[in-house]
């Protein structure tokens, strides 16, 4: 697990190391082991490395026996050992036990398509010399990031937005439709990112630079075709897709165990982590390090249920109390991370845990990332699922009854009148068939905090229309599908990476070089499960219910049966309930927002006297403050205030560079 | 009492600032759903109630909570003057 970056100079001038060395002191957080560089003339590639597999000889940038294929490579291919057996059958030699050497064969056995043989989490880059060609490729699901852009006449690209930002020439702008996507779907439509100009490699795609020419090529795709209960070479009964759920899950769990240093295990006191947990106890003999995030407030906090974890499976606890006050004051630093606006604070205890996993000197931690999209648990289907119940029937005044069986923690909407309840989640069977039926009360309940942008970003927002963006991209067999796998797709494809595994993952866990694994995610499970029907993902209004019949006797019964909490944590009291935040203060000033231009200074200065009041405590309110002040830490941060004083790739704390010149 | 038109620019004011921050309020009309035009969620009901029996010395009773009540400024208007007469 790594950090990457590179230049190649589209008009053949040769590489200067000293840019290298700036694009990858930037992101020396994610590796803080060793440092390399190489330059190919107009190619440099650039490398920080954390060593998780072959401590010795891992050192990359790697090179094949003859020089002509040279790769940097940030991530785990955790199939390795079977693709390198297969491939010294082939002839290949191989000078070292690392997953990236895998790779460098791989890619000399079968060129682009190499990237369907890797079980993994991957971004990579390969300099071709022969066919004077550089070849990306991200993992399917989108776990390890990679950006890119063309500006001084060189492509560049990197794990993270800052070493391209390192560069001179490169602009740093605001683009504000990412603000609008962000403000409606809480991501950016890929390969858009939060700043003009600056791409994202999409989950699941590769790309060639050759010739001065772009091309991006989708090398895989989450398919919903085969979920007809009918569908061939799938078991039948529900026993039998319990049977292979659990298998494949054992399986990802074992190869994703691979590694030279110890391995630990985030808790979570929910179901998925738990079940990770208990997979790993089974390939251990060793006391498991488990880690958790616990809350004084307890309307966030699941210390009994994590509590109960570790004493069901004996495990070795630690955890990380937030507070408030913690959440405040890391706030800024986690969006140097997640490099674009958010609008929830979860990212910072995670932000946390990393920190106390990386003290005790663990690089790894496999967590239960994935299963919610794939298998089925997010309420939103849920709430899908009981609004076209009761579109079905709009008459009923018993049906929308089920809707106090959604949300059981939200104490405001338990509260609520029948009459009410019903007027939020009311549906018109005409509204079933939209083809994002699932997410429009979220997506609609989002954009509202447009309301906050200034006149002039909604002038230049003109007409712009997220929905028909979204639309255009999706898969053709997509209107075909059943409206649960519907959700499960826009779920899977755009929260997930573009959320999840980034702002709640990637970036807050490699800001303090520990490296996520996600048994659910394993590629043959992801497979598997978007064949399994709905009805044995959400039996009835049963969330994960395949999952939790596979968690029988795995987990403790509470832990499984307890209904779904999703992961949150305190907003508006984690900014204004304690001592005041100087940087709050200052970004959200009348005179700041009027400067920046996004924001009306009017309307945010009524929200945040809300918040500071206490009077908020909707999700509206708090999502648009969380908004508003990421935005601004983002505009701060990365537009007005560069950092320069970040430590350099000449600030070596481990080793000195490998320069191949 | 306060006359009609009174109360319902109190309760226009109060919608403007608190749920749409001072903006869009000239698209409101007395008679929007505050639910369709998504200017009320769960918890502004609850903000809205709050402000309904701070402001005007009344009490709301479970039963009342419901969207004929309370889902439009011409809706709260009709409620108000009704509740209030009850109490004076």
């Amino acid at each position: 697990m790594c950090g990457i970056a590179g230049i190649m100079n589209l008009d053949g001038a040769r590489v200067e190391p000293v840019l290298l060395d700036r694009m990858i002191g930037r992101v020396r957080h994610r590796g803080p082991d060793d440092c390399g560089v190489s330059i190919d003339k107009q190619v440099g590639l650039a490398y920080a490395r954390l060593s998780i597999i072959d401590l010795v000889s891992g050192q990359q940038p790697m090179r094949n026996e003859d020089n002509t294929v040279s790769i940097v490579f940030n991530g785990e291919i955790f199939n390795y050992i079977e693709l390198r057996a297969e491939l010294l059958r082939r002839g290949h030699k191989f000078l070292t036990q690392c997953d990236t050497e895998v790779i460098l064969h791989l890619y000399e056995e079968k060129g682009e398509e190499c990237v369907r043989d890797l079980n993994g989490q991957w971004a990579f880059a390969i300099w071709d010399r022969k066919k004077q060609s550089l070849f990306l490729s991200r993992d399917r699901l989108g776990v390890r990031p990679l950006f890119y852009a063309v500006a001084n006449h060189a492509f560049l690209f990197g794990s993270e937005i800052k070493s391209i930002f390192a560069l001179p020439g490169v602009s740093r702008e605001i683009d504000p439709v990412a603000l609008d996507q962000i403000f409606t779907f809480w991501v950016t439509i890929p390969p858009r990112t939060a700043f003009e100009g600056i791409l994202e490699l999409p989950p699941g795609h590769s790309m060639t630079v050759h010739d001065g020419k772009v091309t991006v090529k989708r090398h895989w795709t989450l398919d919903y075709g085969a979920s007809a209960e009918t569908a061939a070479n799938v078991p039948g009964s529900e026993e039998e897709y319990a049977g292979k759920l659990l298998e494949l899950l054992v399986d990802a769990t074992r190869i994703r165990l691979r590694a030279d240093v110890p391995v630990g295990a985030y808790l979570s006191g929910g179901l998925d982590s738990s079940v990770v947990t208990a997979l790993i106890r089974r390939f251990t003999d060793t006391p498991l390090r488990t880690f958790s995030v616990t809350f004084d407030d307890p309307e966030f906090d699941e210390r009994a249920y994590q509590q109960e974890v570790v004493r069901f499976l004996g495990t070795d606890h630690q955890e990380v109390r937030c507070t408030y006050e913690g959440i405040g004051r890391v706030f800024p630093e986690v969006i140097w991370h997640t490099e674009k606006p958010i609008l929830r604070t979860a990212p910072a205890p995670l932000y946390m845990l990393s920190g106390l996993v990386r003290k005790e000197g663990y690089k790894v931690v496999l967590t239960g990332e994935g299963s919610d999209e794939m298998l089925g648990g997010y309420d939103i289907f849920k709430e899908a699922k009981i609004r076209r119940f009761c579109a079905a029937h709009p008459e009923s005044s018993i049906r929308p009854l089920l809707f106090r069986k959604l949300y059981p923690y939200l104490p405001q909407l338990q509260s609520q009148s029948d009459a009410y309840l019903a007027a939020f989640f009311h549906a018109r069977p005409e509204d079933t068939r939209h083809e994002f039926f699932s997410h429009l009360p979220r997506w609609e309940l989002t954009s509202r905090i447009k309301r906050l942008f200034s006149d002039a970003m909604r002038s230049r927002l003109g007409s712009y229309d997220g929905y028909a963006e979204l639309r255009d991209r999706l898969p053709p067999g997509y209107p075909t599908w059943d409206g649960f796998s519907q959700a499960q797709y826009l779920e899977a494809m755009y929260l997930l990476p573009g959320y999840i595994l980034s702002s709640q993952g990637d970036r807050v866990s490699m800001a303090h070089a520990v490296e996520g694994r996600f048994p659910f995610l394993d590629h043959r499970v992801v497979e598997f499960a978007a064949q399994i029907p709905p009805r044995l993902k959400m039996k009835v209004l049963n969330e994960k219910y395949l999952l939790k019949r596979c968690a029988n006797g795995l987990v403790p019964p509470s832990v499984r049966e307890r209904p779904k909490q999703p992961y949150r944590a305190p907003e508006g009291k984690s900014f204004f309930s304690g001592a005041p935040l100087d940087y709050v203060d200052a970004l959200l000033s009348p005179e700041r927002i009027a400067h920046d231009g996004i924001f009306n200074p009017g309307a945010v200065q009524k929200l945040v006297e809300k918040c500071r009041q206490g009077r908020a405590s909707g999700i509206k309110d708090s999502m648009a403050l969380v908004g508003v002040l990421s935005t601004e830490l983002v505009v701060e941060q990365f537009v007005r205030n560069l950092k320069e004083d970040v430590p350099g790739a000449g600030d070596r704390a481990a080793t000195a560079p490998i320069y191949h010149r | 009492m306060s006359p009609v038109p009174e109360i319902a620019q109190q309760l226009r004011q109060f919608i403007i600032d608190n749920f749409l921050f001072g903006q869009d309020g000239d698209g409101l009309s007395d008679g929007d759903s505050l639910l369709d035009q998504g200017i009320v969620d769960s918890m502004g009901v609850m903000e809205l109630v709050g402000f309904l029996e701070a402001t005007y010395g009344i009490t709301i009773e479970d039963q009342e909570l419901i969207p004929d009540n309370l889902d439009s400024i011409d809706k709260l208007v009709k409620f108000l003057t009704r509740k209030l007469q009850r109490v004076s």
